[in-house]
């Protein structure tokens, strides 16, 4: 059996990275936008680790820490405006909330 | 005394009187006042009222409470008997104050060497500096100066002589009228301006005494203001008279420019001194202005065409058309001309009008009063009548001749107006004719009064009228401007004259009565305040006329006073009169002759036919409907005038000027709105398409400008996304394909 190399990390980080990505572009409901980011935010994640483990090098995970820390940030920050926008529109789908327009 | 150097008081007694009157007098004189608030509009017929009245007030008067006036409203009322006492006192008393200085100055004047007096007062328009027509500097002022000649004192006797009487007669005949202070105030302010305008020593003076008659005359015609045919009387008188007044300013200012004065002796001086010749040839300035100035006198005079103002004037109360419209008044016009006797003699073109229009009113008012009913109106024309004699008199330039009838001509038909007024009261104000007769016995002292006047009216030898009617048909006649043509209208004005006078006489007097019933049984004789100037009058109608007897009768110089009196007024005159020695005296005797026979065949055909055979007026009335009707109708004068200057002038010209106002002077108004409107719509236009037209026009380059950026604002967070996520492609893309 083949040696789980970096690249493998790497593609892995590149899948989740555009799933992510397409669903945070494509999706309606913002629960699901923001378990999207959560995603693209492990694939930078992995791919911190990886080159971590790869250069031998601690900073990538420390690097990891701080990027789950703000992840947890955003999450609460951005359940707390879906939280303010559903008492305001009563919706929680992003193309119905058009008033960055103006 | 020195009466001359009072002459000034002469006019000022009236002029106190009438103040006091006008001023005060309605303390003297309270008038009830409901009456007043109840007058206007209110008009009672002839018949009803004349009942009432007699009913109410014969049994337990005296009779000549049975008196009633055409008014209709003041009876019933005896109030403030005290004050009008006072009142009755006050104003003939200032009248015989003035003639008592009157005839005090004229025997001083007739003592004088040069029998002219002036007096001036002050100077009233002064010092205004005018080139005159040859271009000369002259300065225009104007005295307050009384000028005393032989010519005025005739008229100053005349004026306050018969005013004193008619005043007097009014005291009773206006006795029940309301406005008693009122009609003696008017009276006497009358009298007032009458002697200004006799006295005055120049033009301008005169006038204001010439306008201040026309006032009195206008008042007094107007004097019962609540009946309409009274006011529009007065107003007709007024109105006719300033046509003649425009004559006479017009006159006035050409003398000043040419003559360069207004006073009397400075112009008489001036045309007599032979810097003018007279106008034989042709028409000249100088005729211009006599012309100019007969306008005047054909107004005031009532003359053709302006007569006609004084028949309606009967419409004021009897006195008045005796004292204002027969005796003084309408003589001023006679006087006007004779005082500017030395202009005429200058014209002899303007002396041949004067002449030929006095002859053409004489007969025309003649054959008028040939058929008038109303008693008033018949002497009324016959006033016309005469005074067309006396400004044919004063045409052939037989000025003495003329002032001798007015002042002849005063006296009896002062008597007659005052007669028929007498007669009208006892009637209790009943005026046709056809109405009256028998009445020579019981009203004994006014029929033989009037008789007396119709035979000095008529030209029966002996009496007033007489002497100088026929003076005027010789003058006529032997005058070198005068022809057979003018004679033989004047004759045949004589012979009407007799025939009217007759029928007035016949059928007021004598024949069967016709008088109402309800009338009948009140009639009276007027109070004595009324028959005492009738029988003084009478009495001045018989003798007046024996100081102006014909040369040819040969009797003493005293029996040609009148003339010789007047000589100096007219001292060129004496030069016409030496050509009278040419004719034949036989042909003078037979003139007269033929005069007094016409005169009597005009009484016995009247006589005849209102006495004898009264169906024969009817038979011919009958016959000759047409002409009866077009004399009834006064020619029908009033209504050509009505047509041709009351509705083609005044109206059309309302008219035309009502038209003008409404198309030029409303449509420049009208013009100007739409002139507004149509330039404020080009402002909308160019507002609408210019102005705002760049401003849309900017925002739309804005908006078209700004499409492509607003369609990547969809507002959708996911579409931003979207662009980072393809600018970040394009950045790799970019980047890996390097």
């Amino acid at each position: 059996m083949a040696p789980i190399t970096t690249a493998h990390y790497l593609a892995l980080s590149a899948a989740l990275l555009l799933i992510g990505t397409i669903g945070v572009l494509t999706r309606r409901n913002i629960v699901i936008i923001l378990m999207s980011i959560e995603l693209i935010l492990n694939a930078v994640n992995i791919n911190l680790i990886a080159f971590s483990h790869f250069w031998q090098h601690v900073n990538g995970q420390i690097f990891a820490i701080f990027v789950i820390t703000d992840a947890v940030a955003e999450a609460a920050v951005g359940l707390g405006i879906l939280i303010a926008l559903f008492r305001n529109k009563e919706t929680v789908l992003a193309d119905e909330v058009d008033l960055l327009k103006w | 005394m020195n009466f001359l150097d009072q002459i000034w008081l002469i006019p000022l007694f009236p002029l106190f009187g009438a103040a006091l009157m006008l001023l005060l007098g309605k303390m003297f004189d309270p008038q009830p006042p409901s009456e007043v608030a109840v007058a206007p509009g209110v008009e009672h017929t002839h018949d009803e009222h004349d009942h009432e009245h007699s009913h109410d007030h014969h049994h337990g008067h005296t009779h000549e409470h049975a008196h009633a006036h055409v008014t209709g409203h003041d009876h019933g009322h005896h109030h403030g008997g005290g004050m009008r006492a006072l009142v009755s006192l006050l104003c003939p008393g200032m009248i015989l104050l003035s003639f008592i200085f009157s005839a005090g100055a004229v025997v001083q004047l007739s003592r004088l060497p040069e029998r002219t007096h002036e007096l001036v007062q002050f100077t009233w328009l002064a010092g205004l500096p005018f080139h005159m027509a040859d271009g000369r500097l002259a300065t225009f002022t104007a005295q307050w100066g009384f000028l005393l000649d032989p010519l005025s004192s005739v008229m100053i006797l005349v004026v306050t002589g018969i005013g004193f009487l008619i005043h007097v007669y009014s005291i009773g005949y206006m006795g029940h009228d309301n406005g008693y202070y009122r009609f003696f105030g008017y009276l006497n302010l009358f009298v007032f301006f009458m002697l200004m305008l006799v006295l005055a020593n120049n033009y301008v003076l005169m006038f204001v005494g010439w306008e201040g008659v026309g006032l009195c005359s206008y008042l007094l015609i107007g004097f019962y203001f609540h009946k309409k045919s009274a006011g529009d009387a007065g107003k007709k008188a007024f109105i006719v008279n300033r046509v003649g007044d425009a004559g006479f300013i017009l006159g006035m200012l050409l003398m000043l420019s040419v003559l360069g004065s207004v006073r009397f002796l400075d112009v008489n001086q001036v045309l007599r001194s032979g810097q003018f010749h007279a106008e034989t040839a042709g028409f000249g300035v100088l005729s211009a202005m006599a012309l100019l100035l007969f306008i005047g006198a054909t107004g005031k005079s009532a003359q053709v065409p302006l007569y006609v103002w004084l028949p309606d004037a009967m419409e004021g109360p009897t006195p008045v058309s005796a004292l204002i419209h027969a005796a003084t008044m309408v003589t001023a016009g006679v006087y006007m001309v004779a005082r500017s006797s030395a202009l005429f003699q200058l014209t002899p073109q303007t002396s041949t009008i004067v002449a030929a229009v006095g002859a053409f009113t004489a007969i025309l008012a003649a054959t008028i009063a040939l058929v008038q009913n109303d008693i008033k109106r018949v002497l009324a024309y016959s006033t016309v009548s005469q005074l067309g004699y006396m400004f044919l008199a004063l045409g052939v330039g037989a000025y003495w001749v003329a002032i001798f009838h007015l002042f002849t001509h005063a006296f009896f038909k002062a008597l007659l107006f005052l007669g028929s007024g007498s007669v009208i009261h006892s009637l209790g104000g009943e005026q046709d004719m056809r109405r009256m007769g028998a009445l020579k016995d019981k009203i004994p002292i006014t029929h033989w009064t009037m008789f007396v006047g119709s035979v000095a009216i008529a030209g029966i030898p002996g009496l007033a009228g007489f002497f100088s009617k026929d003076e005027i048909l010789w003058q006529a006649y032997s005058s070198p401007q005068g022809s057979n043509l003018l004679w033989g209208i004047g004759l045949a004005t004589a012979g009407l004259t007799a025939f009217y006078m007759w029928r007035l006489m016949n059928m007021t007097f004598y024949g069967k009565s016709r008088v109402a019933p309800e009338v009948a049984g009140h009639i009276h004789e007027s109070p004595p305040s009324m028959t005492l100037p009738l029988s003084i009058l009478a009495v001045g109608s018989v003798f007046a006329g024996w100081i102006g007897t014909p040369k040819i009768w040969s009797l003493p110089e005293g029996f040609r006073a009148f003339e010789h009196w007047l000589e100096p007024s007219f001292a060129s005159a004496a030069v016409e009169a030496a050509h009278e020695g040419a004719h034949d005296t036989s042909i003078e005797w037979i003139l007269m002759g033929v005069s007094v026979a016409i005169a009597l065949i005009g009484i016995s055909v009247a006589r005849y036919f209102y006495h004898h055979r009264t169906q024969i007026p009817d038979t011919l009335e009958a016959k000759l409907k047409p002409l009866h009707g077009l004399l009834l109708n006064k020619w029908y004068v009033d209504e050509l005038y009505d047509f041709l200057f009351v509705n083609g002038f005044a109206k059309g010209g309302g008219r035309v000027f009502g038209a003008f106002d409404r198309n030029v002077i409303d449509g420049g108004v009208n013009g100007a709105g739409w002139l507004t409107r149509f330039s404020s719509s080009f402002s909308i236009w160019w507002d609408t398409w210019i102005i705002d037209g760049a401003v849309r026009l900017g925002s739309l380059l804005v908006k078209l400008s700004s499409y492509p950026v607003r369609i990547v604002q969809t507002g959708r967070v996911q579409a931003y996304a979207l662009f980072v996520v393809i600018g970040a492609l394009a950045f790799f893309g970019y980047y890996i394909a390097r």
